[in-house]
């Protein structure tokens, strides 16, 4: 009866992209054939406050929201947003800190939270193809060379950081 | 058909344009600003009204023309325009009245947690309520269905999460074509004086009746079988947390939240050893449920507060009354770094006033470092309540009394307020503070009539803030920018609490997250008109 999901929260402060890379997230579980879910709080996030979005994706996906304490990743892309978020996470899950990937290795300042895309994509089961795919779906054309390679970035950072064989 | 990954909003919006709707109108209100947008996006007819009542007025003019009309806002948006509301239950409709309200259970972004499912039985209407936005979708075509078969408007309710939640949508191949638009004379239905009032009231009593009893075998509602231990009867997102929470259990799940099928649910309550009731907000079920003589155990008290998760739900099942784990304290919202809203209320604060304040982005100006907002009640409130504290105070503290009150709500609610102090002034003046940043920033920058812009940024007739204050009598009014001159602005407010005159003050500085978008669309739009005047001549 109980179906397995991948639960994924993403954190971080409003302008940083936090729900442009759950929206790819969850377009590129989509594309895998997958049932998808995701939740967030809008609102006054613009105006730089918390923003976390929940990105649920398996056969099945009942409840749109991470229950706390049940995330297998965790993907903060703000110093500041680390330890508020963190309870979120499972015993045992994953953290994908905003120093994985160092700032100045970013192709463009705003393209960490496609960077740790890149990151998470490392640890999932998804295709890395749906994931490109819906990259390439939600970034303007002039944008997307420097997204897709802050996302190999990314990649890369994470298979040192947990080896190949994650 | 390919699946569609859409929000709750976005997809109330699809069906709308699949299903014909043929004018769609709101006033922006998180969490249900998107649905028009999304319309208008689809090509729909979507237009922003100055507030909720008159845009609720508009949709029942073209549902009383015998189209389908789409209404949307957020849940305090009904309570202005709960007047026509109650009154358009009587008169019916000849067409379709779909009136979307959102719920912020939590108050993600909103003054109160009001349940709204209490309107549907306070106006006596049909209300429906979607758990995802696959149900937004399918539920938004029987809504159609209900108000067509019966003549009345329906209740939509969503709330934050089905709003703003993204889950897949299989959407329908063909769009509906709908009836098309006609009048039909009917001054016994539509005239709602007490002698055709009357036997009007009694008509929608039948009519709830009849629909009671669709719904005790309508698909709306449907029964899952499971355990017999355990019966769960829930509605809208609540229905997967419960889902989540208790797989095994028997579920009765509600897509019509009024009229309520009181036989399935004394049945399904009756077969199961316990039943549940698992709700978001007022235990409005349960209280419907148990009034009826059927044995349900509504949840405690505690989770009347804020939104259901999984766990929430987890511990009702376990009737666990326990202190929850703190919810976690992120950074909360700002006044953004070069907001031009910074020198008004360094203003306010270094002149000590005592500030009736309203709703928009400039309420963070109750945050630090200003500290300077000490009422904000609901749109609109700023005026009146700024003329009832100088209508009493002492006169030292009385005349630094200042309402401050942002571009949209002015014009959603804030001349009426105006009028009143033209026609009531306090005796030792008023002034009122418009801030005037050329959008409506807080629901995400939408237009409204103050811009001279529709909602999809065409030019269209402004109306003037201080051409209203000015034709309404207004003795004195001032137009500023408190940006490029602080200092000035500083020096006028002072002068005007100094004055003893009812007075108005427009700050007027754009928007710095809309500046850049508005200077393009009057760019847009100048160019628009220019084509436009070049074809009227060459017609000639
Ligand atoms: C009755 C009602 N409708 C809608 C809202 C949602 N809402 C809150 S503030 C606001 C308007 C803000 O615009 P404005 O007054 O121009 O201030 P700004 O945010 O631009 O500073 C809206 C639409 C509400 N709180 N109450």
């Amino acid at each position: 009866m109980h179906e397995t999901i991948t639960n994924v929260v993403l954190a971080g402060l409003g302008g940083q992209g936090v729900v442009k890379a759950s929206d790819i997230l969850a377009d590129a579980a989509r594309r895998a054939g997958l049932d998808v879910k995701k939740a967030e709080i809008h609102g006054m996030s613009q105006r730089g406050g918390s923003v976390t979005s929940d990105v649920r994706f398996g056969s099945r996906v009942l409840s749109p929201m991470v229950p706390r304490g049940e995330a297998d990743y965790l993907l903060v892309l703000a110093p500041s947003e680390v330890d508020v978020a963190r309870p979120v996470l499972k015993a045992g899950g994953v953290l994908i800190p905003p120093d994985l990937v160092p700032e100045d290795a970013l192709p463009h300042p705003r393209s960490l939270n496609v960077a740790l895309l890149g990151a998470l994509s490392h640890h999932l089961a998804l295709p890395e193809a749906s994931l490109l795919a819906a990259l390439q779906a939600a970034i303007p054309e002039r944008l997307l060379e420097v997204n897709e390679k802050a996302f190999a970035l990314g990649r890369a950072a994470a298979a040192r950081a947990w080896g190949a064989g994650a | 058909m390919e699946r569609k990954l859409l929000s709750g909003d976005e997809a109330a919006a699809l069906a709308a344009f699949d299903a014909g709707v043929a004018l769609g109108t709101g006033y922006p209100g998180t969490p249900s600003t998107e649905i028009l947008e999304a319309f208008g996006a689809l090509g729909g007819r979507a237009q922003w009204a100055p507030n909720e009542k008159v845009a609720l007025e508009v949709g029942l003019g073209v549902a009383y023309g015998a189209a389908r009309a789409l209404v949307t806002m957020k849940h305090v948006g009904l309570n202005v325009a709960a007047d026509p509301l109650f009154t358009a239950a009587y008169t019916g409709v000849s067409g379709a009245l779909v009136v979307v309200s959102a719920d912020d259970p939590g108050m993600a972004s909103s003054q109160n947690e009001q349940d709204n499912r209490r309107y549907a039985v306070a106006a006596g209407l049909p209300m429906l309520e979607p758990a995802d936005a696959q149900e937004a979708y399918d539920l938004f075509f029987a809504a159609i269905e209900i108000s067509e078969r019966w003549r009345i408007p329906v209740l939509f309710r969503m709330t934050t999460r089905v709003c703003h939640s993204r889950s897949l949508v299989m959407p329908r191949t063909q769009r509906q074509v709908p009836p098309s638009a006609c009048f039909e004379r009917d001054v016994g239905g539509r005239v709602m004086i007490p002698t055709n009032a009357r036997p009007a009231h009694r008509r929608l009593r039948a009519k709830l009746a009849e629909i009671a009893h669709f719904a005790e075998g309508s698909a709306l509602n449907p029964l899952q079988d499971g355990d017999r231990k355990l019966g769960i009867i829930t509605a809208g997102v609540a229905y997967f947390h419960a889902a989540e929470a208790a797989p095994a259990a028997s579920f009765l799940k509600l897509g019509m939240v009024y009229p309520l099928p009181l036989e399935r649910a004394r049945s399904f309550a009756a077969r199961v050893e316990r039943c549940v009731v698992i709700e978001e907000g007022d235990p409005v079920l349960a209280d419907a449920l148990r009034a009826a003589g059927i044995a349900v155990e509504s949840k405690p008290e505690m989770y009347r507060f804020g939104e259901l998760d999984v766990p929430r739900v987890r511990r009702i099942l376990a009737r666990d009354e326990s202190p929850e784990p703190a919810a976690p304290t992120g950074k909360p919202p700002e006044l953004c770094p070069s907001c031009p809203y910074h020198p008004v209320y360094a203003a306010l604060k270094q002149l000590d006033c005592i500030v009736a304040g309203d709703i928009g982005c400039y309420s963070l100006g109750v945050l630090e470092p200003y500290r300077a907002m000490d009422t904000c009640v609901a749109m609109g409130a700023s005026i009146g309540v700024g003329l009832g504290l100088r209508h009493v105070l002492p006169a030292e503290q009385a005349r630094r009394v200042v309402s401050v009150i942002g571009d949209s709500t002015f014009v959603h609610s804030g001349v009426s307020g105006l009028i009143e102090m033209i026609y009531n002034p306090p005796v030792i003046g008023h002034v009122v503070l418009v801030l005037d940043n050329g959008t409506t920033a807080m629901t995400g920058h939408q237009e409204h009539p103050g811009t001279g812009r529709t909602l999809d940024h065409a030019p269209t007739g402004k109306v003037s803030i201080e051409g209203i204050a000015r034709a309404l009598g207004v003795p004195s009014v001032t137009v500023i920018d408190p940006f490029a001159d602080p200092g000035g602005f500083e020096r006028l407010l002072a002068e005007r609490l100094a004055a003893r005159v009812p007075s108005v003050i427009v700050a007027r500085h754009p928007c710095v997250l809309a500046a850049a978008a508005i200077r393009k669309w009057d760019k847009l739009g100048t160019e628009r008109r220019e084509a436009i005047s070049c074809t009227a001549c060459a017609e000639e």
